[in-house]
């Protein structure tokens, strides 16, 4: 095995918390019950709810433990495609954490929070900005959170032209969550098949759209990294057919300073922030997934929305054909403001170039790897690639081997068996914060991974070796249920 | 750009291998009428000095704590957060994941929520918990979308005493389904009164929450037995989850799906902007649950793993047919809990508790003798309901001017309630301040 930069570290056993407990113990200073004891009728009173009882450095030592399980963005390269995991600066972090963000209640008088509502409003505009659209809600707390509220948008527009329309058109490579949010708006979604060079035909959606579609949910660049080509005269075809097109922004870092969807035919998108603008993703929240829209779809925006009168900022709920509300203040705020940060750290000269740089990577990668795996696409890429395993399979060597293999060697796995159009797929992001050096190394360890499937597949069917735990059972964990202790 | 590590030399060098000459060649395959013209409009690149100075001068504006003071609750409480809690939080292996897809290197993260499903269980009495919701609103609306799907009916009934801003929520969330919502009145008490929906059958759920946006405690046994009775599922949702520390937890009293919003559990207050959403139900309708679940496992060598389980609920398997569309939750909320939760312990929880129900009967107590009427007679948590004497708008205006804000005013949410303030008090403020408080608003009201 050549030298790589994992090794099995420092890593410690824990048990669960409440196998720790001993009675009697507690990790936290409580104030003082300083105003006395007043009765409580004993009909409400129930018992101490059964929590583990630790003390401060027990519960300080089982998470440090835990953390130490974990592959983080700090910890080394995370190739997760469609995630764009990036790195995220730290400045945004002491931005978030400001006692005055943290501490403001949502339901304070407009006079007592006008730096939020300023950073608010002007993160709104920064976003229209990029995006070439008009208006902006900040209010989704996650990118399939804004595809419903968009999906949603949309469906209150042909309401109130008095059109009820069914269907909405799905491309193959669109990301899971679409049609989900298709369905919870009522809508029946409606399979489209991207054409030969993996990105959609205009012929074939002028085949399905007729004026039961309400509109079409593109993912572009799409999850083959492929930028949609034609969007222009797809866009074209579904508004001649009264029809409207959402943008899946979830690849936006392909395209900052470089392409604005509000341009190219798209009536409303949602960004992730949590992607695009480099906000931490906390192990799986939280995400933040503002929904950008051009002006015929304004009004129907969720409430409050921002209004800036003068130098004063408040919080507008008089809009009766908006949507309403979709999260109960305004969204993960605290996203917002490591976004926001971000933004204004980078200035537009320096987006573009990470839009640039994150392309110039995912194409350095394409051409290095192509001798190593298998590219189905041979195209240009935008800030992904695709690759499959159809030059292991003869090995009996499967995409989740390599992924499982690329561990031991002390990398994350990019994403995998996805998009479903390619068998087998691996799809790489590596974004534009990771060095040649760094991609130069990935490259070498795939070429490694390649020879090992040649030659001693059982090496990578064995994998991971080096982790703190084995492949685990998936099937047995659902099978024999165990979802709490 | 220090976030940007590329050299010239190996910007060069990359160009060549993928056999371009500009960075701008990588986007030529671009039609050219997609390609923007010109450079974005935003404001130019701020240096790190810069930036702190921009952003603490808006932060400054703010109302919080020390300069400032509120007596505010309604669904985002002050709270104290334990440093360990934001310490712990903090470590970026914890912050800088992602959604633990490849288990064997995500172990924290799993073991992490796995132990926040059990504690919720065990919080709210209930048998199954998720790995968390966006907030306390949207999670209410999916416990509703949930009981229609087991119940195939379509209708709701929803306690006007539930949080306005949630029910709003609950309103986006079903209109495009076309489902209905009945709402239920409170009575004089400041509970849900049951009585106008005695008559109303083919319900769903009955949907109520406690403590209620009052701070009343409802009787959540006869509203779980009045839903049972009548076929329908018995959804409780709670803002403030620190209540049953004290309080009978709503599994105790017949609730099928309990949902609220967990910030209070060691979440900043954020603008209401780090939520958590809870999630929670009776293990017979695991399989109906919105979001993502953690189960236990063993590994090849059959030591203890945990992974992500039952995926075949959610939507980038089941597709249109998923139990729900949330895909990223609030996962490092829901670990900022368990790691609460895990500090206050048994013990810790039931006297933090006590504590906040002390200071509210208290604080009640005395804006009583100061005029203010209690609106609302039951017993509550740490927030209830006052009507103020008639000159107090204007002393309220002058409070805040001095960066006191001196309740929540209900008329814009109930119009019946106008001239009532929604007071709240947590372990946060002294009786000092308490006392501190009262008599600068008897010194404006006699002014």
């Amino acid at each position: 095995m050549p030298e790589s930069i994992g090794t099995t570290g420092l890593i410690f056993n824990e048990p669960l918390l409440w196998e720790k407990s001993s009675r009697g113990r507690c990790g936290f200073s409580l104030p003082a019950n300083d105003t006395g004891d007043y009765p409580v009728d004993p009909g409400l009173a129930g018992e101490a709810p059964d929590m583990p009882e630790l003390s401060e450095c027990d519960v300080v030592r089982h998470y440090t433990r835990l953390s130490q399980w974990n592959f983080g963005v700090d910890s080394g390269m995370y190739p997760l495609g469609s995630c764009t995991m990036k790195y995220n600066p730290k400045l945004n972090e002491r931005q978030a954490n400001l006692p005055g963000f943290t501490g403001a209640h949502p339901l304070l008088p407009p006079g007592l929070s006008q730096g939020l509502l300023r950073l608010m409003y002007d993160m709104e505009r920064f976003l229209a900005e990029i995006n070439g659209m008009d208006a902006v809600s900040l209010q989704p707390a996650a990118g399939a959170h804004g595809e419903l509220t968009g999906v949603m948008l949309i469906n209150a527009c042909h309401k109130s032209r008095g059109e009820h329309r069914t269907k909405f058109i799905v491309p193959d490579t669109a990301h899971g969550t679409n049609p989900a949010s298709i369905a919870l708006c009522g809508f029946k979604p409606v399979a489209l098949a991207s054409g030969e060079k993996g990105i959609l035909t205009p012929e074939s959606v002028k085949a399905i759209m007729d004026e039961d579609v309400a509109g079409i949910m593109v993912t572009n660049p799409n999850t083959l990294g492929l930028f949609e080509e034609n969007i222009r005269e797809i866009a074209e075809i579904v508004h001649a057919k009264g029809g409207q097109v959402y943008c899946d922004g979830a690849n936006l870092n392909a395209l900052m300073g470089i392409v604005r969807m509000g341009e190219i035919g798209v009536d409303v998108m949602h960004v992730n922030l949590h992607k695009t603008f480099s906000s931490p993703h906390g192990g799986g929240g939280p995400g933040s997934g503002p929904v950008c829209v051009k002006k015929h779809l304004e009004p129907f925006l969720p409430v409050p929305r921002i209004e800036k009168n003068g130098d004063a900022y408040a919080f507008s709920y008089d809009h009766p054909r908006s949507v309403g509300k979709l999260h109960a203040f305004y969204g993960n705020v605290g996203v917002i403001i490591r976004a926001y940060s971000y933004i204004l750290s980078m200035g537009p000269e320096n987006l573009r170039k990470a839009s640039q740089l994150a392309v110039l990577n995912a194409n350095y990668l394409k051409e290095n790897l192509r001798g190593i795996f298998h590219l189905p696409y041979d195209r240009p890429c935008m800030h992904e690639c695709v690759f499959s395993d159809r030059k292991q399979e003869k090995n009996g060597v499967s995409t989740l081997d390599i992924a499982k293999r690329l561990i031991d060697y002390g990398f994350h796995p990019p994403t995998i068996y996805f998009p479903l159009v390619v068998k087998g797929a691996l799809m790489i992001e590596p974004t534009e914060t990771e060095s040649k050096e760094t991609l130069d190394a990935f490259v070498e360890i795939c070429t490694v991974i390649a020879r090992e499937a040649e030659e001693n597949p059982e090496l990578l069917h064995e994998a991971p070796t080096r982790s703190k735990v084995r492949r685990l059972d998936e099937v047995f964990a659902a099978r024999n249920l165990c979802l709490k202790g | 750009m220090r976030y940007l590590p590329h050299t010239e030399d190996s910007i060069a060098t990359m160009l060549e291998s993928v056999g371009a000459k500009t960075l701008d060649d990588l986007f030529s395959h671009l039609p050219g009428d997609c390609v923007m013209k010109g450079p974005l409009n935003l404001p130019a690149a701020m240096n790190e000095w810069e930036l702190n100075r921009h952003m603490d001068a808006l932060a400054s504006t703010m109302c919080a704590m020390p300069d400032c003071t509120a007596f505010l609750g309604a669904g985002c409480y002050e709270h104290y957060v334990p440093t360990v809690v934001s310490n712990l939080l903090g470590r970026s292996e914890f912050l800088t994941a992602y959604t633990p897809y490849q288990p064997e290197v995500s172990q924290g993260t799993l073991q992490g929520i796995y132990e926040y499903q059990t504690l919720v269980c065990r919080l709210l009495g209930m048998e199954v918990a998720n790995a968390s919701m966006y907030d306390g609103a949207s999670a209410l609306a999916e416990a509703v979308l949930m009981a229609f799907r087991i119940t195939r009916k379509r209708k709701v009934a929803l306690s006007r005493a539930v949080h306005p801003l949630y029910r709003d929520v609950v309103k986006t969330y079903l209109t495009p389904l076309g489902f209905e919502i009945v709402e239920i009145p409170f009575g004089e008490d400041g509970r849900t009164d049951l009585a106008a929906i005695q008559n109303t059958s083919d319900l769903a759920a009955v949907a109520v929450q406690s403590p209620n946006f009052f701070g009343c405690v409802e009787d959540l046994t006869g509203i779980s037995g009045h839903a049972h009775r009548n076929g329908a599922l018995s959804v409780v949702s709670f803002t403030e989850p620190i209540a049953y520390g004290l309080l009978k937890n709503p599994g105790s009293q017949g609730a099928d799906i309990v949902c609220g919003e967990g910030r209070s559990l060691g979440l900043t207050q954020s603008f209401g902007g780090v939520s958590l959403g809870m999630f929670a139900a009776k293990m017979d309708y695991a399989r109906s649950m919105p979001g993502r679940l953690v189960g236990k496992t063993v590994d090849k060598n059959g030591r203890r793993g945990f992974v992500i389980t039952l995926s075949t609920r959610e939507q980038h398997i089941r597709r249109e047919k998923a139990t729900s569309n949330i895909c990223s939750n609030q996962s490092l909320c829901a670990l900022g809990a368990a790691m609460y939760m895990a500090c206050l312990g048994r013990t810790g929880l039931r006297d933090l508790a006590r504590i906040n129900y002390n200071k509210a009967q208290y604080f009640r107590e005395l804006l009583n003798k100061a005029g203010f009427e209690t609106r609302f007679e039951s017993p509550v948590f740490n927030e209830f309901v006052v009507r103020a004497p008639r000159s107090f708008e204007q002393a309220y205006n002058r409070l805040a001017e001095r960066k006191i804000v001196a309740g929540l005013p209900l008329a814009e949410y109930y119009p019946e309630l106008e001239g009532c303030y929604l007071m709240c008090v947590t372990e946060t403020k002294t009786k000092d301040d308490i006392d501190g408080f009262v008599k600068e608003v008897k010194a404006c009201l006699n002014r």
